[in-house]
């Protein structure tokens, strides 16, 4: 068996700001993907899922789900690895604060964020709601 | 001697006699008391329900008081008749006693509301210890508990009994929780608090009955819903004592009437404490009482001028967690002006009423920092109309830097060394200096005897443009408590887990620094009987490998002492090829790394393996590196092979503050380089040497030496110390050498080789309580915390391009 992460050495967009599909949502028809049952998320973690050409992680933070994509602007880390703080994650690779509601990087003092996707709970289900393929 | 006779063995009753016994011996005393416990401090019952103070804390006079004072105590005597023209009283077991002075000091009594089915087995009242005692034996785990009143006893009950573990709810008849001490606001305030204690609170709610077949399996409320619960506490507020005294003719209203000097109508009868009722108010509160029972106690000596004023109530909160103080008026009114302050976020509400300039009454929820200035205002009456701009802001501190600046520059500071402060605000600008230490050193000012040491640090935080403070500092900015402090607060508080730390101290959150370090000192303190949560770990710690900076993990197994088999390599090379690892490398740990594997694939891989977790990955024990002793080293004085690879087997899988490396060698040689690692055992002819807070990192440190022993089994437990005290007392993330370099090595070796046997002992015997409870992490293949602890998530469907 093959490991299945991507390679994740110099992401080409790192550090440069990205459109969020929240926001690009109205232009796009909505896509809602039934992803999981809410149990596969532990309280106050993220897991990583693979939607097509994306890597998304999705975050329980007990009241609710949150979903940007699996990739820190820094240097590509794996956000759904991090520590979760409030509403923010911290990257595992180099402590790049990710605030989950809005995408933006909120330490160090960048000016840089993630495309984050809308989501919904149905029956236990957890839905995320991807707009059109990502630009990149 | 004139015969007295105080009916009430409690706080108000005892607190009068002390003051009585220091105006001189002037009574023959009894005390009857219907408890069978001498007197306690009732205030702190609740301390006792949360198991934050045992029972027998809360004696306020020991039997042996009592004795010594020649005080007649009689405990279990209820007394049942007054008889006032004969001056006796007469107990329940017809004992008759005669008095010359009288004192009722009967307290209260929980009221029971009008519910059917309280003498189910299960309902509970919170009033005395033996109530407490009831309730800690009737709480645990799982429990449904459901209390009746949202008061001051009703909350402390509530929180008392979920530290115990029980599933809590509190249900409340009027709109808003504490509604006699606090506005509607305040009410709501709090319900916000309690609930984030994980307190369910139902307010506007009516109690119809209590559910059950002789024991309690719910509640049920007037508009016909229930609750399931097994075990009801009512605590729907209290009632003065004072059938006693009505049956005898008193005057009573709601108390016992008394007047300034707490005489009752009869002259040889008095009355203190919740019983009694003084220009129309019955106090509940200890500070009042205390005050009446002072004023009787004078009255009785024969100060005939003493006199009872009343009190402003005062109250406050005691739940772990949550901040309530409030005194005087509560709710605001004619000629009252309010000055209101809140802070929804952080959940704050400050309320001040004003009458005529002065404070009337004060309500703070979430913060009470202030409550004694306020209370002090309250008293004293203060005219605040000066301050009425800035009257919810702290009190301005006092000028710090008002010392130093009166000091002339040519004054000499230090008169040991002679610098005079112009030397050193001079040195601080040429130097940039920015604490104490750099002072010392740079200008030798207080070196010698020390004592100016004070000036300069006011010095230092005047002109330094960075001053930094020296001493312990706060873990981080969202949980402002030194490592020590938190500690302290886990083991006083029985936090047993990271989030209710946070919910208590942090506003719940945490972040990526102190949510590791809560993770380590809630596993110290409790050991196993801790709720661990992963989501407070580095992911290191969730999946037991090393993140890669291609966000792969390294696996590295325990290869003990660095000595391996051919067996055991072929394995691992058959691993590495199956599992397509893209690097195989030998550590300088005398260990072997496989770098590039998926997550998912760790459990599969440490199964193929066989072989336990080397903890390379985390703050622990990671490895013994050794060199070939006397088994084949034609120098090798000691079988550090051996040595190592039981210290390794020893202390492995346990966590500790940073990660511990540690070496055997066998002689002075030193080839496995021990005097550089936090552990290290240096043989020798004759015996070893045990070294610790050696380094080879960022910094390189030689070790300093513990102690010299004899034998193999001597220095194995001379290094066990060393290692359970450095993970009792070193902060999360301070390495060995750190952890010496603060303390001094003097004190580590009189803390653990030179402790008295006992407390080496006992420091052996938690580490061995840790080491049973500690297992092998890589056995979470089998048994993982979660089932998507490894697995990454597969969708559900597959989106539509």
């Amino acid at each position: 068996m093959t490991p299945t992460f991507p390679a994740r050495g110099a992401a080409p967009h790192a550090g440069k700001v990205r459109r969020s599909f929240a926001a690009a949502a109205n232009a796009e028809p909505e896509t809602w993907v039934r992803v999981t049952g809410v149990e596969a998320i532990p309280l106050r973690q993220g897991r990583s899922v693979r939607l097509g050409a994306r890597e998304i992680a999705i975050f329980n933070l007990g009241d609710r789900f949150l979903a940007v994509d699996n990739r820190c602007p820094h240097q590509g880390g794996p956000l759904a690895d991090g520590i979760v703080a409030g509403g923010t994650v911290v990257c595992p690779l180099h402590s790049w604060k990710v605030c989950l509601e809005s995408g933006a990087v909120r330490k160090p003092d960048v000016t840089a964020c993630v495309p984050t996707y809308p989501t919904r709970v149905e029956d236990g289900v957890v839905l995320v709601c991807l707009g059109a393929a990502p630009a990149a | 001697m004139e015969r007295l006779v105080v009916i009430g063995n409690g706080m108000a009753g005892v607190a009068c006699v002390e003051q009585l016994l220091k105006h001189g011996p002037k009574f023959s005393i009894s005390i009857l008391g219907d408890e069978t416990h001498p007197n306690y401090n009732r205030v702190l019952l609740s301390s006792v329900l949360a198991g934050q103070k045992d029972a027998d804390e809360i004696t306020l006079n020991p039997v042996a008081w009592y004795a010594g004072h020649d005080i007649d105590l009689r405990l279990g005597a209820r007394a049942t008749q007054l008889d006032r023209a004969a001056r006796t009283v007469t107990c329940e077991d017809g004992r008759r006693l005669e008095y010359e002075r009288l004192i009722l000091a009967t307290g209260s009594a929980p009221v029971l509301p009008p519910l059917t089915g309280l003498n189910l087995q299960g309902v509970f009242v919170f009033r005395t210890l033996d109530d407490t005692r009831a309730l800690i034996a009737a709480a645990g785990a799982g429990v449904r508990a459901v209390v009746i009143g949202g008061g001051l006893l009703g909350l402390e009950a509530a929180r008392g009994l979920q530290l115990r573990g029980c599933d809590v709810t509190v249900v409340h008849l009027p709109d808003t929780l504490m509604n006699l001490q606090l506005d509607a606001v305040g009410g709501r305030y709090l319900q916000r608090h309690i609930e984030r204690l994980g307190v369910r609170v139902c307010v506007n709610r009516c109690a119809r009955a209590v559910l059950g077949d002789g024991a309690v399996e719910g509640v049920e409320f007037a508009d016909g819903s229930t609750l399931p619960a097994n075990l009801v506490v009512i605590a729907a507020g209290v009632r003065p004592n004072v059938v006693l005294a009505r049956e005898a003719g008193l005057e009573v209203r709601r108390g016992v009437v008394v007047d300034d000097q707490l005489g009752t109508s009869d002259p040889a009868i008095y009355a203190v404490g919740e019983c009694a009722e003084h220009r129309g108010v019955v106090h509940g509160l200890v500070a009042p009482l205390l005050e009446q029972a002072k004023v009787l106690a004078a009255v009785l000596a024969g100060h005939r001028d003493e006199r009872y004023r009343g009190s402003i109530p005062a109250a406050q909160l005691k739940v772990m967690g949550v901040e309530v103080f409030s005194a005087g008026e509560i709710n605001e009114g004619d000629g009252l002006d309010c000055v209101r302050y809140e802070d929804a976020g952080l959940g704050v509400y400050k309320k001040l009423l004003l009458r005529d300039g002065k404070l009337a009454g004060v309500a703070l929820v979430g913060d009470t920092a202030d409550s004694q200035r306020y209370a002090a205002w309250l008293r004293g009456g203060a005219d605040l109309t000066a301050r009425r701009s800035s009257l919810l802001f702290p009190a301005p501190a006092p000028d710090g830097g008002l010392d130093v600046a009166q000091l002339p520059a040519a004054e000499v500071v230090c008169g040991c060394l002679g610098v005079t402060k112009g030397d050193l605000i001079a040195a601080i600008h040429a130097g940039g200096i920015n604490t104490l230490a750099q002072l010392k050193d740079r200008t030798r000012a207080a070196t010698g005897c020390g004592s100016c040491a004070g000036v300069c640090e006011r010095l230092l935080r005047a002109v330094a443009p960075d001053f930094v403070e020296a001493g312990p500092s706060p873990i981080c900015a969202c949980l402002p408590f030194t490592q020590e402090q938190l500690r302290e607060m886990i083991r006083s508080q029985q936090l047993t887990s990271v989030q209710e730390v946070l919910e208590i101290y942090g506003q719940g959150e945490g972040c990526e620094v102190c949510k590791p370090a809560l993770s380590y000192l809630v596993d110290l303190v409790w050991c196993g009987e801790h709720e661990e949560d992963r989501s407070a770990r580095y992911i290191n710690d969730r999946v037991h490998a090393n993140i890669q900076r291609d966000g792969t993990f390294s696996v590295v197994p325990r290869i003990r002492g660095g000595v391996t088999s051919p067996a055991e390599l072929r394995r691992i090379a058959d691993v590495a090829e199956k599992y397509r690892v893209r690097m195989v490398k030998i550590t300088g740990s005398q260990r072997i790394d496989l770098l590039g594997v998926a997550k998912e694939d760790l459990p599969k891989i440490w199964a193929d393996l066989g072989m336990p977790s080397g903890q390379a990955y985390t703050k622990g024990v990671r490895m013994v590196k050794t060199c070939v002793g006397t088994d084949f080293c034609r120098f090798g004085t000691q079988d550090s092979t051996r040595a190592g690879i039981e210290l390794e087997r020893r202390l492995e899988n346990l966590y500790t503050p940073h990660k511990v490396k540690m070496a055997a060698v066998g002689c002075p040689r030193n080839c496995a380089e021990a005097t550089v690692k936090d552990i290290g055992l240096i043989g020798q002819e004759g015996g070893w040497q045990v070294v610790v807070g050696g380094a080879a990192g960022k910094t390189v440190r030689k070790a300093d030496l513990l102690v010299t022993v004899a034998t193999t089994e001597e220095a194995l437990s001379a290094a066990e110390l060393f290692f359970q005290y450095y993970r009792e007392n070193a902060n999360y993330l301070e390495r060995a050498y750190d952890f010496i370099e603060r303390v001094g090595i003097e004190k580590v070796r009189k803390q653990t080789v030179y402790a008295p046997a006992p407390a080496r002992a006992a420091l052996l015997e938690r580490l061995r309580k840790a080491k049973a409870l500690a297992k092998d992490a890589w056995l979470e293949r089998e048994d993982p915390v979660h089932a998507a602890q490894f697995v990454q998530i597969q969708a559900m469907e597959v989106p539509q391009p």
